[in-house]
């Protein structure tokens, strides 16, 4: 069996959840295949070559594959799938907006986010954010699956597959991009740092927010999150959101700030290995997945902690 | 301009999902159930749309058993005009749903369809997807913001790192993300109004839907517990564990 795995890259860089998603794709089949679709995006994928295991890129450039129209998407993927019997895709916002379509297409199911693979046609995914886990079979012939990146290691580099250009499709009839703006940031990216700090509602405002927890992630070279309270109330810009709802993440270290811990900021980051959490009130529930639980007001602990690091050679 | 609004019946957002024993599935069994929150964002969008003058009709629609009527109600209380029971016992895969959606959209016609961007019982996010596809119809996933004008409506759009803006052609499918809106509550009057609005029953096997899975459910298990951790009493404790136990500074 063939595996095709769809890049996830921002057409200048290749993202780690690609390496992730292809880890998934080996344990499937030893034909894994990658495909990058964007613009401009011919460093993508050479990047996307030297990844161990991997057979062959394609490479497919239109502006509209570089502005991730899901429409252009699935015209591309689904006359591939001819020559393939199962397409991995991360399940980042990107991969979910296209890859159900490939599924309808196909007219098969979309076995989605997937933490784990039993068989060539079982799969192990969360459902009601991660409170169960699913074992599901499929009797479909092509398999269309979104993987949850944070659960899988990073397939190594050390590579050499042969790069081939493929057409681009026409560009759709009646989705037009109009723009996009995102955030530019010295920081490592939520879904891949080594290290997050989150900071909750306890904030009190947007400025506490900031105050608080960017010198903190810029000691520890930390990505920030927050949870959907903080969000919501809008101390921290939506893409911070750690959640059922919003990213899930699995760092080495998650330190927790002033963050109760609802069942969906849990579902969230739960998998991260060591978890750290801070709150003056000693009944959250952050504390039942806690490894190390401090029990203080952020305001005199974070200053703290600040000395300690510093004292520590950070 | 008309806006069909499909709803699902699910768990309660506030309450613990607990596997069963026989690791069957979820346990539903007394369990408080209400609107999937994504679909209370999108009936709260087409009814803002329709008090702007936008929109001239608000149909709400769910697929699922006779208690799903309860979750039409609830959506014509908000302000729906009137709904549509697809009625069955099975639980329908995403797929299935999108067919469904499909042929009852073929008799509606609709302009819009607002939808959940997921559901949080079976976390797919792949039906409005999947609809757009098999209607051909345009798609803008995860809204944060929406604006409609004449035939055609520009979305804003969560994507990873920042915002997205498309403008579609109408009809197409937008489904809603947590920021489009905050749903209003029902008040009582409207609650009352809401049972003398037209709910319309239809079995699903009358649609003549192809509705089978693809998917069998070996088990549903609890995900592993993480082990209990310990207390630290300064954050000076704190480094030095972080550092010498757990080896991640």
């Amino acid at each position: 069996m063939a595996v095709l795995v769809i890049a996830d890259h921002d057409n200048a860089h290749l993202r780690d959840t690609t390496e992730k998603t292809v880890t998934a794709a080996l344990k499937l089949s030893s034909d894994v295949d990658i495909l990058v679709a964007g613009q401009g995006a011919k460093g993508v994928a050479d990047a996307a070559a030297k990844i161990t295991g991997v057979r062959k890129v394609l490479l497919a450039e239109s502006a509209e594959l570089g502005e991730g129209l899901a429409e252009s998407m699935e015209a591309l993927v689904v006359p591939l799938m001819s020559g393939y019997d199962a397409v991995l895709t991360p399940a980042t916002s990107q991969g979910k907006n296209f890859s159900p379509r490939i599924a309808a297409r196909l007219d098969v199911a979309q076995i989605s986010e997937i933490v784990d693979v039993v068989d060539a046609n079982t799969f192990i995914r969360p459902i009601y954010a991660g409170n169960a886990l699913e074992t599901v079979q499929s009797s479909d012939a092509k398999k269309v699956i979104t993987v949850r990146p944070t659960v899988f290691k990073a397939a190594a580099d050390g590579g050499s597959a042969k790069l081939e250009s493929i057409p681009a499709p026409a560009k759709p009839a009646k989705t037009h991009f109009v723009d996009q703006k995102l955030v530019k940031s010295e920081r490592p990216e939520l879904s891949g740092a080594k290290i997050v700090v989150s900071g909750g509602r306890a904030m009190g405002s947007a400025e506490e927010f900031t105050r608080v927890i960017d010198p903190l992630a810029d000691k520890l070279g930390a990505a920030i999150g927050a949870s959907r309270a903080a969000v919501d109330a809008g101390y921290a810009p939506n893409d911070y959101q750690v959640g059922q709802t919003g990213k899930v993440v699995a760092p080495e270290l998650y330190i927790a700030i002033g963050i109760s811990g609802a069942i969906q900021h849990l579902a969230g980051m739960k998998d991260s290995k060591v978890i750290v959490a801070i709150n003056k009130d000693a009944d959250a529930p952050i504390f039942q997945v806690a490894d190390y639980g401090l029990v203080a007001d952020y305001k005199t602990a974070v200053p703290d902690l600040m000395s300690a690091l510093t004292a520590a050679g950070k | 301009m008309k806006v069909l609004v499909p709803v699902k019946r699910v768990i309660d957002y506030n309450v613990k999902a607990r596997v069963k024993p026989d690791q069957s599935g979820v346990d539903l069994a007394n369990v408080k159930m209400s609107m999937n929150p994504f679909c209370e964002i999108a009936v709260e969008e087409a009814v803002r749309l329709k008090e702007k003058g936008v929109a001239t009709e608000v149909v709400a629609i769910s697929i699922g058993p006779a208690q799903a009527g309860e979750t039409l109600r609830t959506a014509l209380a908000m302000g729906a005009d009137r709904a549509i029971l697809i009625q069955t016992a099975d639980d329908l895969e995403p797929l299935a749903v999108a067919k469904v959606l499909k042929a009852v959209i073929a008799e509606e016609s609709p302009d819009l369809v607002l939808m959940g961007k997921q559901a949080i019982d079976g976390d797919n996010n792949a039906t409005g997807q999947m609809l757009a596809t098999l209607l051909d119809w345009p798609q803008a996933t995860f809204a944060s913001a929406l604006e409609v004008s004449g035939k055609k409506a520009k979305v804003t759009r969560e994507v990873d790192g920042g915002l997205q803006t498309l403008e579609v052609d109408l009809p197409a499918i937008v489904t809603a993300d947590l920021r489009l809106n905050e749903p209003r509550y029902a008040s009582l009057p409207n609650i009352m109004k809401a049972k003398k609005k037209e709910l319309a029953i239809k079995e699903l096997a009358s649609l003549g839907v192809d509705t089978a899975p693809r998917l069998k459910v070996l088990k549903v298990t609890e995900p592993p517990k993480r082990a209990g951790g310990i207390k630290v009493e300064t954050a000076a404790d704190l480094v030095s564990k972080l550092k010498t136990e757990a080896g991640v500074l």
